[in-house]
């Protein structure tokens, strides 16, 4: 019968082969009382030296197949191998008790092994295994027990263990190793990490499971949805080897897309970018093929610290981003605080109804120095990149007009003091506010750009809090009112020759998208994982035939007529090609 | 000695990466370096030492430099806690 089991998907696609269990027995050394304790420590030195000429062999060779930046873990073992209150540590035990090597060793490396997985962060947990890898291979080498090399093998397979240790992942001979599968780990742990720059499925935390996995059986991992099936059925074979091709070949389709423009089927160019809410998330942002950040939400240098950010904090935030993205622009919007979003330190005063109170430019405006600060910070940065400052929350010309005065005014401070700053950068403003929209027009000559964000733009149209579930119903991003307001965004732009993006949940959407882009908007801004996807539904639409679909859809009288209207005609557009 | 008192900026903490750089730089002085984090005080040339202290994101760390080249050690290091690192 078969048994099912779960596990986190740490990397994505499916694996069918036989199971190869990692022995992972730990070796625990006992105490000896020595008498030449010098030659002990001797005898040590030399299986950290031989040790390190190995590590110094994993790092070259994993720089060749991995990239620079995967083998720097082996840089890190190699320090491990030089580390004082590792090295010395064990040296001083092996001197000072009179023990053996390998006793002094397991001692102070088990002491750092669970200092470090004792911590709350799941990264530094994670780091547990670098000390237990470097130390295994010192220990094997004082037993003169050889160190197991995963590069031998032979045999197709599906590496079942306990954990894998970045040298056992750099070494994984790919010819053969069809996937692996952990007892722990997460998402973020190094094996997880490799596995996707490897591109082979994993699934890590299984558990029990592991243990339960008989050596040599055939398994099924579906990495995808991180299930293990163990003793499959023939039908079960049959289906998985079935989903399993069609996945391949849509895995390697979409990463055929990531370097790739976004084309409409006749050929009209757009961008596609993400929404990022942290430094970090440019990393994936870049990997999902990313044409720009189209949102660059600055509110996290101002949340979880005691004060406020200082300029000096925020340049260094925003010069590391548009470096990292140069020559693709970033679009980084001022502070968008108050109201819901509290900053202790800031001492806003409560408001009875926090959306429809001062917040973001509103607040802006009003505390100047908070806001000339991050400014300042902006334009300092912007000679590094591509950058384009966003206003939020505008809902008339004047606070346009105001936010645009104070950052010419810091403009001009900085290049009287002789500061190098961007020749041109783009200034636009976000519509999330039906006022603005039905009134774009008067806006469009004074901004560079638009971006609609479709979140907060819903629900003050519809006038109901997305939060509260009783009037949810009412979050309907294909309502005709909706579309309309966008409309008007994108036709009043196009006659200033201004370009619209939109960065709220619904760029992202697939029955929004063939609308959006028939009413002609430039920039889709979305979460990273939603890219690939989009440029590809993009694609197989024809931008010309959609323009009049939009404009049928627009009569339509409800938000079901809609997506019925959009989901069968994109399906029949599409089937019939 | 002297010491100093630093914010770190970069997103993921104090983690492998900066911690690396920082514990090379380090070995290059000749003085002795202490990073204190949450009230705990360790050798600031020992990365595992480090990386034990979870130092994250808009953390207070403070240096503390004794002997030779004492100055040029707080300037290089100071920078290194407040780099965003990649």
């Amino acid at each position: 019968m078969t048994q099912a089991w779960k596990g986190i998907a740490a990397s994505p696609g499916i694996a069918i082969a036989r199971a190869f269990h990692l022995a992972s027995e730990r070796f625990i050394p006992t105490q000896q009382t020595i008498q030449d304790s010098a030659s002990e420590v001797e005898r040590f030195r030399q299986a950290v030296a031989v040790s390190r000429e190995e590590v110094e062999a994993i790092r070259a060779s994993a720089e060749e197949r991995l990239g620079a930046d995967k083998a720097e873990i082996f840089e890190g073992h190699l320090m491990i191998l030089e580390d004082p209150d590792l090295i010395e540590a064990i040296e001083e035990k092996i001197a000072d008790e009179a023990v053996n090597a390998e006793f002094a060793l397991h001692e102070v490396s088990q002491s750092f092994i669970e200092l470090l997985q004792s911590m709350s962060d799941e990264l530094l947990r994670g780091r547990a295994i670098d000390i237990e890898d470097v130390s295994g291979r010192m220990m094997s080498h004082l037993r003169g027990v050889p160190h197991m090399d995963l590069a031998n093998l032979s045999e197709e397979c599906i590496i079942v263990a306990r954990d894998l240790t970045p040298s056992d992942t750099a070494q994984l001979n790919l010819e053969v190793v069809r996937g692996f599968i952990t007892e722990v780990g997460s998402r973020t742990s190094h094996s997880a990490i490799m596995a996707r720059s490897l591109e082979i499925p994993a699934i890590v935390g299984a558990g029990s499971a592991v243990n339960e996995i008989p050596e040599f059986s055939t398994i099924i991992m579906d990495a995808n949805q991180g299930v293990i099936l163990v003793n499959p059925s023939s039908e079960e074979l049959e289906s998985y080897q079935d989903k399993k091709q069609k996945d391949d070949v849509r895995r390697t389709e979409l990463k055929g897309l990531r370097d790739q423009p976004t084309l409409s089927k006749d050929g009209k160019q757009v961008e596609l970018a993400a929404n990022i809410g942290s430094l970090e998330d440019i990393a994936r942002a870049i990997d999902n093929g990313a044409e720009g950040i189209g949102l660059f939400r600055t509110e996290f240098l101002y949340m979880g610290r005691s004060s406020l950010p200082t300029e000096e904090e925020q340049f260094t935030s925003y010069k590391y981003a548009l470096e990292k993205m140069n020559p693709k622009p970033v679009v980084i919007r001022t502070l968008d605080i108050g109201g819901d979003k509290e900053l202790p330190y800031m001492e806003l005063p409560k408001e009875s109804n926090p959306f429809l109170g001062q917040r973001a430019l509103r607040l802006c405006l009003d505390r100047q120095e908070l806001f000339r600060t991050q400014l300042r910070a902006l334009l300092r940065a912007s000679r590094y990149g591509n950058l384009k400052i966003m206003f939020p929350m505008i809902a008339v010309l004047e606070e346009l007009l105001e936010a645009k005065k104070l950052l010419e005014e810091e403009k001009q401070k900085l290049i009287a003091e002789g500061v190098q700053l961007a020749e041109h950068i783009e200034v636009g403003m976000m519509v999330e506010i039906p006022a603005a929209a039905v009134a774009a027009d008067l806006f469009a000559p004074e901004v560079d750009f638009f971006s609609i964000g479709t979140n907060d733009l819903i629900q003050y149209t519809m006038a109901a809090d997305r939060m509260n579930e009783t009037v949810s119903y009412l979050y309907q991003p294909w309502h005709p009112s909706l579309l309309r307001l966008i409309r008007l965004v994108i036709q009043a732009a196009e006659k200033e020759g201004k370009w619209v993006g939109m960065c709220g949940e619904m760029a992202g959407d697939h029955t929004a998208i063939p609308l959006l882009l028939g009413l002609g908007l430039h920039e889709f801004s979305m979460s990273s994982g939603a890219i690939l996807q989009a440029r590809e539904l993009i694609g197989q639409l024809d931008r010309s035939e959609w323009s009049d679909y939009a404009n049928q859809a627009l009569t339509m009288r409800s938000t079901q007529e809609i997506t019925q209207f959009v989901e069968h005609t994109r399906n029949g557009v599409t089937q019939h090609d | 000695m002297i010491s100093k008192t630093f914010t770190i900026l970069n997103p993921t903490g104090f983690h492998v990466r900066p911690t690396k750089t920082f514990v090379q730089t380090a070995g290059t002085f000749p003085c002795k370096v202490s990073v204190i984090n949450k009230g705990k005080k360790v050798n600031g040339k020992s990365s595992l030492s480090m990386l034990t202290l979870g130092i994250a994101v808009n953390e207070e760390v403070t240096l503390e430099i004794d002997g030779e080249q004492e100055e040029q050690a707080l300037e290089a290091l100071g920078q290194l806690l407040t780099e965003i690192h990649e």
